[in-house]
C-alpha cells in the first residue's frame, strides 16, 4: 500500500504539451466524420444523402478554412513543430491539408449525385472519405515515421472500404480485395522499414533522424539502407509507381467512379507528401543512395504508364494508367531533391487534384446507372449530345496532357525544369517523350467524343467515320484530293483587284483518315467490357438488358446533377484560370516550400 | 544464458520473408491475411529487439500502434472477404480476375 | 483620380462578358446599347484619369498601377499593370471616344443583321484589347492587346463569312498581321535578352545596355511589327481587302484606332528609336513611300470604301514619316485628327452605302446631295479636312508633319507635298462622284436593276456623324503652330530626350502652311475640272494603279505559287509517306510493346504481389551493391 503510494508519488508520467491548433483541421475532419455518422443515422432515409453532403461540405470547408488560417499564422509567425515534435505545421503540410480538403469538397459534390443515382442512401461514402482524408492530412503533417504509418493506415483502410462500397458490382469487391491484400502487404513492408530505420538511427522522429545522419557518417550501414529501401517501397506503392503499381488499374476500374477520383487525388497527395518529407528532408544526406532508384523508377513509371494506357478500352483504366504516368512526373520533382523540385511537386499535386477529380466526375456521370458504361465506344458523339460536358472533359484531358494555358502545362513544365536544374537531363527528356505518348490517348478520347455517331453528322466538315471502312483494315494512309475538292475562296473584288489568295487555284486539301485501329473505338480485338448486366448481382432495375437497349442507352443523354456540374465547373475553372494566370498558384507552392522545415 | 540481439533480428527477418513468400504462393485469402499478420509481427519483433538493444522504451510503445493497426486491418479485410465470398464455396484469391489488362 | 485607370479596360471587358453570356437573349437593340454604354463608361473613366493627370505638374505625369503578377518565372517577371502617362491617356481618350461614337452608329447600321449581338461582342472585345495595348506597362501585355486587336479584326473583317470574299479577306488580314507579329516577338526577345526586362520604364532607363547595332535591329523589328499592323509597305495590301467587314468596323478598326497601333508602338518605344538614326531613316523613307504609293492608288479606285482604305494607308504613311523624322507629337496630332475625319468619312460612306442598300461602286452613285443632306454636309467637312483646306483639322496636322519633314529632309518634303496634292485630288474625286453629277443609281447597269430612292440614315447614325464633323472641323486647335500650350506641352515630357525640333522661324512656318493651302486648293480645282460632271475617265485610272501597282500579283508569284508547290509536295510526299509512315511506325511499335506490357497485368493478386517483391528485391540488390562497392 505504502509502496504503491511511493511509486505513484515519484514517477509522474510526463505528457507532452499538446497544441491542438496544430492538428485542428484533422480534428475537425475526423470529429466531423464521427458526428456525421451519428447525425445521419438519426435522419430518415431519403434525407441521409442530403445531410451527408451538406455536412461534409461544411466540415471539409471548415477544415479548409482552418488550414488557410494556419497558412496565415505560419506566414507571419513561422512554421513550428508540435506535440513533442511528432507533427509539423509548415507551408508544406498546410498545402497538403488544403489540397486534401479541396479534394474532399469536390468528391462530396460528385458523390452526392452518384449515391442518388445508384440508390445508395447512406452516409458511409462521405464519412469514410473524410476519415481517409484525415489520414492523408496526417501524412502531410507527420514529423515522425510512426505518424506517417498511422496516417497511411487511416487513409488506406478507409479507402479499402470505399472501394468495396458498391457491393452490387462484383468488380467493386474484387478491386477492394486486391487493394486490401496488396495494401496490407505494402504496409507491412513499410512498417518493417520503419523498424529497421529505428534500429539504425535510434529514433523514428524525422528531425532527429536528419540530425543523426548529419552527425554520423554511415555510408554503408546495411540496416539503414535496407530500412530506406523498404520505406521507399511502401511509398512507391501508395503513389502507384511501376513496378509497385499493379493494383492501380484494377482498383481504379473496379472502385465506384467517385471513389476512384478521390483515391487518385488524395492517396497521391498523401503518399507524395510523406515521400517528399521523409526522403528529401530527413534522408537528404543519403541522396546518392536513393536518387538513382527514383531515377530508374521514374523512367519506367513514365513510359509504362503512358504506353499501356494506349491499348486500353476502358476509360477508367486509361485514366488509371494516366495517373501512373502522372506519378512518374511528380517523381521527377522528388528525384531532383531540391527546393525547386519540392515546389514543383507540390504544385503538381495541387493542380492534379482538380484535373483528376474533374475527369472522374465526368466519368461518373457517363457511367450511367450501374456505373458500367466506361467503354471508350460509349463516348462517341458525346459532343453532339452534351457539348458542355464534352467540352469540360476535353479541357480536363488536355490539361492532363499538358496543353498550354492550363495548370497541367505549368505543372509538367515545372517538374521538368526542376529535373533539368538538378542535372537529370535524360530523365527530363524521357518525361517529355512520355508526355507526347500520353497526349495520344488523351486526344483519342477527345476525338471520339467529337466524332459523331455514324450517320449523325453534327460537325460540318468532319465526315463521320464509316464503321465498315474503318474496320476494313489498317487505313493509316492519308488521302490527297488534288484540286477538285474545295475550291479556294475567290475574292470577288469588283474593280479587278486580284487578291493574293486567288492565285492559289486549287488549295491542297489533305484529309487524313483516322487510324481506326489505334482509336480502339471500333476495333474488335480483345475487348474486355464490363457489361453491367453481368456484374450486378442484385440487380433490381437494370437486369435483362438487351444489347439493343444498351446501344440505345449509349446515345441517350446522361442526367447531370447540379452539384456534380458545380464540381466539374470548379475543376475546369481552377485548371484554366490558374493556367492563364499562373502567378498565384506558383507563388503558393513556392512559398509553401520556403516555409518547409526539415 | 543470454541470446544476442542479432539472433532476434535474424528471426524477425526470417518471419518477414516467410510471410512475403506465403503471400506469393498461397491462394486462400484467409491464409494471405495471416501472412500479412506474420510480416507485421516480424516488424514488431524487430521494434522490441531494437528497443532493448538501444535501451529506448519508445520502440516498444510503437508496437502497440502496429498491433492496433493490424487489428483494424483484419476487421476490414474480413468484412470485405465476407462480402465477396458469401456466395462462393471457397475463399480463393485466384477466382477474382475479371479486372486485368 | 488616377486610380480609376483600371476601369478603362474593365468596362469593355465587362461589356464583353455580359454580351457573351446574355447577348442573344438581350437581342436587338439592347445588346448594342449595352456595348455602347460599356465603352462610354471607359471613356468617362479615361476623362477622369486625364483630369487627374492634368492635376499633376507636367514632369510628374507618370504613374504605374500594378494589379497582379502574371508570369513570375525566373528572370521574367510580368505583371498586369497599367502605365498612365500623357501618351497612353491621349491614346485612350480618342480610342474610347471614337469607339463610343462608332458603337452608337453601329446600333443603327447593324440593326438588320442576324448576328447583331455577336457584332457588339467583337466590338467590345476589340476596345478592351486596344485599351490594353495602349495602357500596358510592359511589352508582353501590349503584345496580348496587340494580338487581341488582331484577332478581333479578323473576326470582324470576316464577319459576313458566308461571303467567300469576306472569309478570304479575314485570312489575308490575319496572315499579313502575323508577319508583323513575328517582328514584335523578335524585338521583344531581343530587348529582353539585352535588358532583362519587358517593362517599358525599365527598358528606357537601361537603353545603354543596347549596342547601336542591337538598337537598329530592335528598331527595324519593331517597325516590321508596325508595318503589319499599320499597313505600310511591304505589308499594306491587307487593309483594302479588310473593307469586306461592316463599315463601322472599317471606321473603327481599319481607320481610326487599330491601324494606328503600329505608330503608337513606335512612339512608345521612342527612347529605342532615338538610339538608331539609320533605323529612323528607314522608317521615314518607307512611310513617305507608302504615303505616295497609296495616294496614287487611291486616285484610281472605283469602290467608295477602297478609296478611303488606300487614303488611310497613305495618311498612316504620313504618321510613320513623322515618326521617322522624330516628330512624334506631329505624328500623334495627325493620328487624332485622322481618327476624327477618317472615322467621319467612313461613317458617312457607310451612311451612303446604307442609303443605297449596300451599293459601294462609285459608278452607281452621284447626285446624292439632295437625298442624303446630313450625310452630304458631314462628308463635306471630312473631305475638306482631309484635303487640307484651312482652317480644318487636316490642314494644321498635315502642316505640322510637313514642316518637320521639311526641316529634316527636303526630298522627303517634296514627296510629301506631292502626296498632299494627290490627297486633295482623290478625295475630291470621291466627293464629286458620290454627291454631284448625274444620279447614276437611277439607271439599271448591266444585270443590276436601278436602286430605289436612297434614304437618309436614322438619328443614332447621324449623331456620331455630327460629333465627328465638329471634331474634324475644330480638331486643329489641339496643337496650333503659334502656341505651345496644346499637345506639344502635354505630350512633351514623354518624348523629352528624343523629340526632333524643327527650329523653323515663324515666317518659314507660315510660308509652309501657305504652300500646303495652295496645294490643297489646287488638288480640289483639278478634280473639279475633271470629275465634277464626268464619272468615268479610263485614262486617269490605269490598270497599273487599279491593280495596286501589281503588288498582289508580285506576292502571288513570289510567295503564293512557290509556297503552294511546297505545300503540295509536302502533302503528297512528305506528309503521306514520311510523316505518316513514321507516325504509324512509332504507333505500332508503341502499341506492340504496350500490348506486351499489358500481359503483365494478369488480374491475379499474387502476381501483383510478386511485382512488388521483385521491385523490392531489385532495390535491395542495388543497395547491397552500393555498400559493397563503396
Amino acid at each position: 500500500m505504502s509502496a504503491l503510494a511511493v511509486v505513484t508519488a515519484h514517477s509522474t508520467i510526463v505528457l507532452p504539451h499538446i497544441r491542438y491548433l496544430a492538428i485542428l483541421p484533422e480534428i475537425v475532419m475526423l470529429g466531423g466524420a464521427v458526428l456525421l455518422l451519428g447525425i445521419a443515422s438519426l435522419v430518415r432515409r431519403p434525407l441521409r444523402v442530403t445531410v451527408s453532403t451538406v455536412g461534409t461540405i461544411v466540415i471539409a470547408g471548415t477544415s479548409l478554412g482552418l488550414a488557410l488560417w494556419q497558412w496565415a499564422d505560419i506566414s507571419s509567425h513561422g512554421p513550428y513543430t508540435a506535440i513533442d515534435h511528432a507533427v509539423v505545421v509548415d507551408g508544406f503540410s498546410v498545402l497538403i491539408t488544403i489540397t486534401v480538403a479541396c479534394a474532399m469538397i469536390l468528391s462530396a459534390l460528385v458523390g452526392d449525385g452518384y449515391l442518388r443515382r445508384e440508390g445508395v442512401d447512406g452516409c458511409e461514402f462521405h464519412v469514410l472519405a473524410m476519415v481517409s482524408a484525415t489520414g492523408a492530412m496526417f501524412m502531410g503533417e507527420a514529423n515522425d515515421l510512426i505518424i506517417v504509418f498511422l496516417g497511411l493506415e487511416i487513409m488506406s483502410i478507409a479507402l479499402y472500404v470505399l472501394a468495396a462500397m458498391n457491393h452490387r458490382r462484383a468488380a467493386s469487391g474484387e478491386a477492394a480485395l486486391k487493394y486490401f491484400v496488396l495494401g496490407g502487404f505494402s504496409s507491412a513492408v513499410f512498417i518493417y522499414g520503419v523498424a529497421l530505420t529505428y534500429g539504425a538511427t535510434g529514433t523514428t522522429n524525422l528531425t532527429q533522424i536528419a540530425d543523426f545522419l548529419s552527425h554520423n557518417v554511415i555510408a554503408s550501414n546495411g540496416v539503414l539502407l535496407a530500412g530506406l529501401s523498404l520505406l521507399l517501397v511502401g511509398f512507391l506503392f501508395k503513389v502507384a509507381a511501376v513496378p509497385f503499381h499493379m493494383w492501380t488499374p484494377d482498383v481504379y476500374q473496379g472502385a465506384p467512379s467517385p471513389v476512384t477520383g478521390f483515391m487518385a487525388a488524395v492517396a497521391k497527395a498523401g503518399g507524395f507528401a510523406a515521400l517528399l518529407r521523409v526522403f528529401v528532408s530527413s534522408f537528404g544526406t543519403l541522396q546518392s543512395d536513393w536518387r538513382p532508384i527514383l531515377y530508374a523508377v521514374a523512367v519506367i513509371t513514365l513510359l509504362f504508364g503512358a504506353g499501356v494506357a494506349l491499348v486500353q478500352r476502358d476509360v477508367k483504366r486509361v485514366l488509371a494508367y494516366s495517373s501512373i504516368n502522372h506519378a512518374g512526373f511528380v517523381l521527377l520533382g522528388v528525384e531532383a531533391a531540391t527546393a525547386q523540385g519540392v515546389s514543383a511537386s507540390l504544385y503538381y499535386l495541387f493542380t492534379y487534384t482538380f484535373m483528376t477529380i474533374g475527369a472522374f466526375a465526368v466519368v461518373t456521370l457517363l457511367g450511367r446507372r450501374g456505373d458500367g458504361h466506361h467503354d471508350i465506344a460509349s463516348y462517341r458523339g458525346l459532343a453532339g449530345r452534351q457539348p458542355l460536358l464534352a467540352l469540360a472533359f476535353a479541357v480536363l484531358l488536355l490539361a492532363q496532357a499538358g496543353a498550354p494555358f492550363t495548370t497541367g502545362f505549368l505543372a509538367k513544365f515545372q517538374v521538368v525544369d526542376a529535373s533539368v536544374n538538378a542535372g537529370s537531363v535524360p530523365l527530363a527528356v524521357i518525361a517529355m517523350v512520355s508526355a507526347a505518348i500520353a497526349a495520344f490517348f488523351y486526344l483519342r478520347i477527345g476525338l471520339i467524343m467529337y466524332t459523331p455517331v455514324a450517320g449523325k453528322g453534327f460537325l460540318p466538315g468532319i465526315e463521320p467515320l464509316d464503321d465498315d471502312e474503318a474496320n476494313a483494315g489498317p487505313s493509316g494512309e492519308s488521302e490527297t484530293d488534288g484540286t477538285g475538292d474545295a475550291a479556294p475562296a475567290e475574292l470577288s473584288a469588283g474593280n479587278g483587284q486580284r487578291p493574293v489568295w486567288s492565285g492559289t487555284e486549287g488549295a491542297v486539301v489533305v484529309r487524313t483518315q483516322l487510324n481506326a485501329e489505334l482509336l480502339l473505338d471500333t476495333a474488335p480485338g480483345e475487348v474486355q467490357v464490363l457489361d453491367p448486366s453481368e456484374d450486378i448481382v442484385e440487380a433490381d432495375a437494370v437486369d435483362d438488358e438487351t444489347a439493343a437497349e444498351s446501344a440505345a442507352e449509349d446515345t441517350a443523354k446522361v442526367p447531370v446533377p447540379a452539384l456534380a456540374a458545380l464540381a466539374i465547373g470548379l475543376c475546369v475553372a481552377v485548371t484554366v484560370v490558374f493556367g492563364v494566370i499562373p502567378a498565384p498558384l506558383i507563388d503558393f507552392a513556392h512559398k509553401a516550400t520556403l516555409l518547409f522545415i526539415p | 544464458m543470454s541470446i544476442p540481439g542479432d539472433w532476434y533480428l535474424i528471426l524477425a527477418s526470417a518471419l518477414f520473408a516467410l510471410g512475403a513468400f506465403g503471400l506469393l504462393v498461397r491462394r486462400n485469402v484467409l491464409v494471405m491475411f495471416m501472412c500479412i499478420e506474420l510480416m507485421l509481427n516480424a516488424a514488431n519483433l524487430t521494434f522490441v529487439t531494437f528497443s532493448r538493444m538501444l535501451g529506448d522504451i519508445g520502440g516498444q510503445a510503437l508496437v502497440f500502434f502496429v498491433l492496433v493497426v493490424a487489428a483494424a486491418e483484419v476487421v476490414v479485410g474480413l468484412g470485405i472477404v465476407v462480402a465477396i465470398f458469401r456466395r462462393r464455396s471457397s475463399a480463393t484469391a485466384d477466382d477474382l480476375h475479371i479486372l486485368k489488362g | 483620380m488616377l486610380h480609376v485607370a483600371f476601369l478603362i479596360p474593365l468596362f469593355p471587358l465587362v461589356g464583353f462578358v455580359v454580351l457573351l453570356t446574355f447577348g442573344r437573349r438581350l437581342g436587338n437593340p439592347l445588346a448594342g446599347w449595352i456595348g455602347t454604354i460599356a465603352v462610354a463608361g471607359a471613356f468617362v473613366a479615361t476623362i477622369i484619369t486625364f483630369a487627374g493627370l492634368l492635376g499633376r505638374p507636367s514632369n510628374a505625369r507618370e504613374f504605374t498601377q500594378s494589379y497582379f503578377s502574371w508570369i513570375p518565372v525566373g528572370g521574367l517577371q510580368v505583371k498586369w499593370a497599367v502605365l498612365v502617362d500623357p501618351l497612353s491617356i491621349f491614346m485612350c481618350l480618342f480610342v474610347t471616344g471614337v469607339s463610343m461614337l462608332i458603337h452608337l452608329y453601329s446600333i443603327g447600321y447593324m440593326h438588320e443583321d442576324r448576328d447583331y449581338s455577336k457584332f457588339f461582342i467583337y466590338l467590345n472585345a476589340f476596345v478592351f484589347s486596344m485599351v490594353l495595348l495602349v495602357l500596358a506597362n510592359n511589352l508582353l501585355v501590349t503584345f496580348v492587346g496587340w494580338e487581341g486587336v488582331g484577332v478581333c479584326s479578323y473576326w470582324l473583317v470576316a464577319f459576313w463569312f458566308e461571303r467567300d470574299s469576306a472569309a478570304s479577306a479575314g485570312k489575308k488580314a490575319f496572315m499579313y498581321n502575323r508577319i508583323g507579329d513575328v517582328g514584335f516577338l523578335l524585338a521583344m526577345f531581343l530587348i529582353f535578352s539585352k535588358v532583362g526586362s519587358l517593362n517599358y520604364l525599365t527598358i528606357f532607363s537601361h537603353t545603354h545596355l543596347l549596342g547601336s547595332a542591337t538598337a537598329t535591329a530592335a528598331v527595324l523589328l519593331l517597325f516590321l511589327a508596325a508595318t503589319g499592323k499599320s499597313a505600310q509597305i511591304p505589308l499594306f495590301n491587307w487593309l483594302p481587302d479588310a473593307m469586306e467587314g461592316p463599315t463601322p468596323v472599317s471606321a473603327l478598326i481599319h481607320a481610326a484606332t487599330m491601324v494606328t497601333a503600329g505608330v503608337y508602338l513606335l512612339c512608345r518605344m521612342n527612347p529605342i528609336l532615338g538610339l538608331s538614326s539609320d533605323g529612323r531613316w528607314v522608317i521615314a523613307i518607307i512611310g513617305c513611300a507608302t504615303a505616295f504609293v497609296a495616294a496614287t492608288i487611291a486616285s484610281s479606285q472605283h469602290d467608295i470604301k477602297k478609296v478611303l482604305a488606300f487614303s488611310t494607308v497613305s495618311q498612316i504613311g504620313y504618321m510613320v514619316l513623322a515618326v521617322g523624322c522624330g516628330a512624334y507629337i506631329a505624328a500623334l496630332f495627325l493620328m487624332v485628327c485622322h481618327a476624327f475625319y477618317k472615322g467621319l468619312l467612313f461613317l458617312a460612306a457607310g451612311s451612303v452605302i446604307h442609303g443605297l442598300e449596300d451599293e459601294q461602286e462609285l459608278a452607281r452613285m452621284g447626285a446624292l446631295r439632295k437625298w442624303l443632306p446630313w450625310t452630304f454636309a458631314t462628308f463635306l467637312v471630312g473631305w475638306l479636312a482631309i484635303a487640307g483646306i484651312p482652317p480644318l483639322a487636316g490642314f494644321w496636322s498635315k502642316g505640322d508633319v510637313l514642316a518637320n519633314v521639311y526641316a529634316k529632309s527636303f526630298p522627303l518634303y517634296v514627296a510629301g507635298v506631292i502626296t498632299a496634292f494627290l490627297t486633295a485630288y482623290y478625295m475630291s474625286r470621291l466627293f464629286y462622284l458620290t454627291f454631284t453629277g448625274k444620279a447614276r443609281w437611277q439607271e439599271a447597269a448591266g444585270d443590276q436593276p436601278a436602286h430605289h430612292t436612297p434614304h437618309e440614315s436614322p438619328w443614332v447614325m447621324r449623331i456620331p456623324l455630327l460629333v465627328l464633323a465638329f471634331c474634324a472641323f475644330f480638331g486643329g486647335v489641339l496643337d496650333l503652330p503659334w502656341t505651345n500650350r496644346g499637345l506639344n506641352n502635354f505630350l512633351g515630357p514623354v518624348f523629352a530626350g528624343t523629340l526632333y525640333h524643327d527650329n523653323l522661324s515663324m515666317t518659314s512656318q507660315w510660308v509652309l502652311l501657305a504652300i500646303d493651302g495652295v496645294i490643297a486648293v489646287a488638288g480640289l480645282a483639278v478634280a473639279w475640272v475633271l470629275w465634277r460632271v464626268t464619272a468615268s475617265r479610263p485614262a486617269l485610272t490605269p490598270a497599273f494603279l487599279e491593280r495596286v501597282w501589281y503588288w498582289d500579283d508580285f506576292y502571288d508569284a513570289l510567295i503564293g505559287r512557290p509556297g503552294q508547290a511546297v505545300a503540295r509536295f509536302s502533302a503528297t510526299v512528305i506528309d503521306a509517306k514520311v510523316i505518316d509512315g513514321a507516325v504509324n511506325g512509332v504507333a505500332s511499335l508503341v502499341k506492340s510493346s504496350s500490348t506486351g506490357a499489358r500481359r503483365l497485368q494478369t488480374g491475379y493478386v499474387r502476381n501483383y504481389a510478386l511485382g512488388i517483391v521483385l521491385g523490392l528485391a531489385a532495390i535491395l540488390v542495388f543497395m547491397v551493391s552500393r555498400t559493397w562497392w563503396s
